[in-house]
């Protein structure tokens, strides 16, 4: 074989191993796509630190201001009720939430541990709920809630949103991932069903828990649609409706900046959120989220 | 073709940024001869993979030379140093059939080199046949045994006819049955081609039945470079002579004085040519012949039957390993009463380390 | 068996939550779209057909929202995976700095699109003040300044997608760049053993290797641009159908509720061709990626 050897020789010698114009470009074009994502949020922030004459007498804006003022947030929170909206939401993501923690975790733990005819069958249903679009089941939910006078309540604002099939799947897969001698350990400690969900594969599914927790704080926090139909008194709007309000009827006049300063209060949450639960809230999403 | 590494030395950052640079690999020095098959063997996180990323390209060495043949290879990109690799885990693309995988290399010819799609496929079966799967070309890898998997990775590796042969631990994703054949298999076609061939391994078994020579690397430090029998035969420290053979050899702590070996209160073998002080023993498994009245005495725990051989375990205080494994003829158990168990030990089945060094003390048999 | 009793027990809940507000509904809106006349007050119709799809498809908005969901698919959905792909591999093959860029990319995806949304208007959005920074950017680089809130229709579709994208890019990127970190790294050394180009290494393993998460990507993607809905209403306020804005899902919602509202067999009709249609779309889409070449 060693006369068909292929001449290596011949292949002209490259000796550089990366180019450095090329690595230039790349950062070039990430650090673009990079300030496209910052800009608005440092625009938000500029504007609503910037006093409404200011604002209006800038006709070429300035990107920097001259004259910071926090009026627009003492604005933001008294000429329109933007703290109201705040605390709607907040009580609305914190109770929706809980109650669907408290309704998947039991379905959850029923498929992955406990033995009952039909459970297969049921299982796949199930499932089958999962392709069905929001937009289907929101027109009859939208006149059931009419129905029983629960228009403009909380409790008409959370029962519709207090299930998920897709995480009642999450978390059974992740249930039973948890060793089956577990359970069969505490079924032999005579531990009941109950006490081995609370006090074992709670605890050991706590990063999946977690995750779906903030998977929903933030749909929740961010929900637009459900809160818009059903509520059309304003001291029951949540911050999305909320800042379509202050945008068409609140503070008057186009006041830019204090819309600013709505926004930021509205987004800042999130954010912080985020900050603290960067690689949860990204591994989650890319487990299990999906937006656009 | 000949492989020579001169003073190669690899440095990795440490992810820790105060602490000082991991040395992976530390000077190498040594010479390929055309043709070898040589294992590279030590224990996981020594150096042996870095090694051969070095010799591939897919690394940069921070210091040192490496030399194909006559040429200086050190600063050339893989491809154009002519070396074929089989990975750990195959690395088989799981999208192509086996032929577009073995093609894979060939098709990234340029200018001159390029082949015809006929000269591809030709060189393609070629390198099939001669690891016998040309039965198996249009499956995809999935669907392959992990036995199959590995000689099709090599047939991508020689298809480039490659002067020099990497195998990463090319036998540690297969079975224990498996990995006997095929490193026979891998010896086989090493000696058909005539490739030099390089691979490495944890497993001394491994490495000591199928190579020309071996390389024997600890913390990136060559520790010995020999034949395998040789290395076994003459290990030059104490971490050489640990890591081969199986059952592994058996430590003691001893001490000589006056031409004498003593473990213990026992006087176990004559020795000249060395200064007194205390020493570490090495004695090999097949060292030890029971002997009524042997001047080594231990406690007898277990006699192991293998048809062929008997294993007698026993303790001794002693002795650093749990317990001594001696391999003894099936038919040879005297030397066995009351729970007790004594051997006369053979001379150049014993090995004498410095007790701080490690490195092997030369001795001679005899008053 | 007692145990049986109490797994039907811990399923309750949900049983009970998910047949009142999915499965009902979901029969329920199949019977409104085919009741006729039906009165929202006194709950009652006057006859069983298909004049409410008829009706639907014949009214005008519903064409102008058909044509807008469609506008905003065809664009975003192509531009928005192949610009992610882009960012994902530039990501992939830089180290420092990674993480930095990975979080940025990400923030659109954890703020309230209401709510940044107008930002983006006030940047678009010529008033008598001011012109607004990005026709400033315009004139500044010779453009004519235009209105891209009130003004024609194409400058409102631009920003439209323009939105579209940036809030859909967060999870596409994230998506593509561990499916490009699961790639085992073994591939690329093995590929650059054998010298094959940046090119070929691109196009005959990385692609291959994620195809499946590529087409992941397009299908959802497919289904969450054709319900764009509340994009759009950041931008351009509640009433879309007088911005020319309006989308399907806004359509439904529009007359189901507010001043145009109160016709729930309209919106159930809208809603069963919306279904259909992103059905039909992701049927097509499944079956393209099975022949496809690459997987």
């Amino acid at each position: 074989m060693d006369e068909v050897k292929a001449d290596y020789s011949r292949i002209p010698r490259k000796t550089k191993f990366r180019n450095g114009v090329k690595k230039s470009l790349l950062y070039l074009g990430l650090t673009f796509w990079a300030v496209l994502v910052l800009f608005p949020f440092y625009w938000m922030i500029l504007t609503s630190v910037k006093s409404y004459s200011s604002y209006n007498s800038e006709y070429v804006p300035r990107f920097i201001a001259t004259n910071p003022t926090i009026q627009n947030y003492i604005d933001a929170f008294t000429a329109v009720s933007l703290g109201r909206y705040f605390f709607n939401t907040l009580i609305f993501t914190v109770v929706t939430t809980v109650l669907m923690m408290a309704v998947i975790i039991p379905a959850a733990f029923a498929f992955a541990r406990m033995e009952f005819k039909g459970k297969n069958i049921l299982f796949v249903m199930f499932l089958s709920l999962m392709m069905i679009p929001g937009e289907l089941v929101v027109i009859t939910n939208y006149v059931t809630i009419t129905a029983w006078g629960m228009r403009n309540s909380f409790p008409g604002l959370i029962l519709p949103s207090v299930t998920s099939v897709f995480y009642i799947y999450l978390l059974k897969e992740n249930f039973e991932q948890i060793p089956e001698e577990l359970y069969k350990a505490a079924k032999v400690d005579g531990t009941s069903d109950f006490k081995y969900l609370v006090r074992v594969m709670i605890p050991i599914s706590q990063p999946t828990i977690v995750t779906i927790v903030i998977l929903k704080v933030i749909e929740c926090w961010n929900s637009y649609v459900w809160p818009r139909l059903i509520t059309d008194d304003a001291s029951y709007f949540l911050v999305s409706n909320g800042i379509q309000e202050i945008r068409e009827n609140g503070f008057g006049r186009e006041n830019i900046p204090a819309m600013m300063a709505a926004v930021v209060v509205i987004s800042l949450p999130l954010i912080i959120l985020f900050l603290i639960f960067r690689k949860k809230i990204m591994a989650g999403v890319s487990r299990g989220g999906t937006k656009g | 073709m000949k492989i020579v590494l001169e003073h190669l030395t690899k440095r990795f950052p440490n992810r820790d940024k105060k602490k000082e640079d991991v040395v992976a690999v530390n000077d190498f020095s040594f010479e390929i001869p055309d043709g070898k098959l040589i294992g590279l063997l030590g224990p996981s996180g020594c150096g042996k993979s870095t090694t051969l990323n070095l010799i591939c390209g897919l690394e940069k060495p921070s210091g040192g030379k490496i030399f194909f043949g006559e040429e200086d290879v050190t600063e050339l990109a893989p491809e154009v140093r002519g070396v074929g690799m089989v990975f750990q885990n195959y690395a088989l693309y799981p999208h192509l059939t086996v032929r577009q995988n073995i093609i894979f290399p060939l098709q990234n010819l340029k200018g001159d080199a390029r082949l015809s799609r006929e000269e591809m496929e030709a060189k393609a079966m070629e390198a099939a046949g001669l690891v016998q799967i040309t039965e198996l070309m249009d499956r995809r890898p999935g669907e392959l045994s992990g036995g199959q998997q590995q000689r099709v990775a090599i047939a991508r590796a020689l298809v480039k006819m490659p002067g020099v042969l990497l195998l990463d631990e090319p036998l540690s994703n297969l079975d224990a049955r498996l990995r006997l054949q095929t490193r026979e298999e891998i010896r086989r076609i090493q000696t058909s081609t005539g490739i030099t061939t390089i691979f490495v391994t944890h497993d001394q078994e491994e490495a000591m039945s199928i190579s020309d020579s071996i390389v024997v690397m600890k913390d990136g430090v060559i520790q010995q470079i020999g034949k395998p029998q040789e290395v076994y035969d003459h290990p030059v420290n104490l971490f050489v002579a640990k890591f081969l053979g199986t059952p592994p050899i058996n430590i003691f702590d001893g001490v000589v004085k006056d031409g004498h070996l003593r473990i213990g209160e026992e006087d176990v073998l004559d020795v000249k040519g060395i200064k007194d002080g205390e020493v570490i023993i090495g004695i090999r498994p097949e060292g030890f012949i029971p002997k009524e009245n042997g001047r080594l005495t231990c406690t007898m725990s277990a006699l192991e039957v293998m048809g062929r051989d008997n294993s007698i375990v026993s303790t001794h205080p002693l002795c650093q390993n749990p317990v001594i494994r001696s391999i003894v003829q099936a038919d040879d158990v005297t030397g066995i009463r009351d729970g007790k168990v004594s051997f006369d030990l053979k001379p150049h089945k014993v090995f004498l380390f410095d007790k701080d060094s490690g490195e092997v003390l030369s001795f001679e048999n005899g008053r | 068996m007692k145990n049986q009793w109490k797994a039907w027990l811990y399923l309750l809940p949900s049983i009970l939550f998910l047949g009142v507000f999915m499965v009902y509904p979901l029969i329920d809106v199949l019977i409104y779209s085919f009741e006729q006349g039906y009165n929202f007050s006194s709950q009652t119709y006057s006859g069983i057909g298909w004049y409410n799809y008829a009706y639907v498809l014949h009214d005008p908005y519903f064409a102008q929202a058909l044509k807008n969901t469609f506008i905003i698919v065809i664009i975003t959905v192509p531009i928005s995976t192949t610009l992610a792909l882009l960012i994902s591999l530039g990501l992939s093959s830089i180290k420092p700095l990674r993480d930095l860029y990975q979080t940025i990319y990400f923030l659109p995806y954890v703020t309230n699109t209401l709510a940044v949304g107008l930002v983006f208007m006030i940047l678009f959005k010529k008033t008598p003040y001011s012109d607004g920074l990005i026709n400033l950017l315009i004139r500044a680089f010779g453009g004519a300044s235009v209105d891209f809130i009130d003004g024609p229709y194409p400058a409102k579709m631009f920003v439209m997608c323009f939105y579209t994208i940036w809030v859909v890019m967060p999870f596409k990127i994230l998506i593509l760049t561990s499916a490009l970190a699961s790639v085992n790294p073994d591939y690329y050394k093995a590929a650059r053993v054998d010298g094959t180009s940046s090119r070929r290494i691109f196009t005959k393993i990385t692609l291959p290797m994620i195809a499946p998460m590529i087409f992941y990507l397009v299908i959802t993607g497919f289904i969450g641009a054709f319900k764009a809905y509340s994009d759009e209403v950041a931008l351009f306020g509640t009433d879309l159908n007088a911005a020319g804005m309006n989308t399907i899902v806004g359509y439904i919602y529009d007359m189901l509720y507010g001043d145009s509202g109160g016709y729930p067999s309209y919106a159930s009709a809208a809603a069963l061709i919306l279904f259909a249609i992103v059905f039909t779309i992701t049927c097509v889409n499944l079956m393209l990626s099975k022949n496809s070449e690459l997987f």
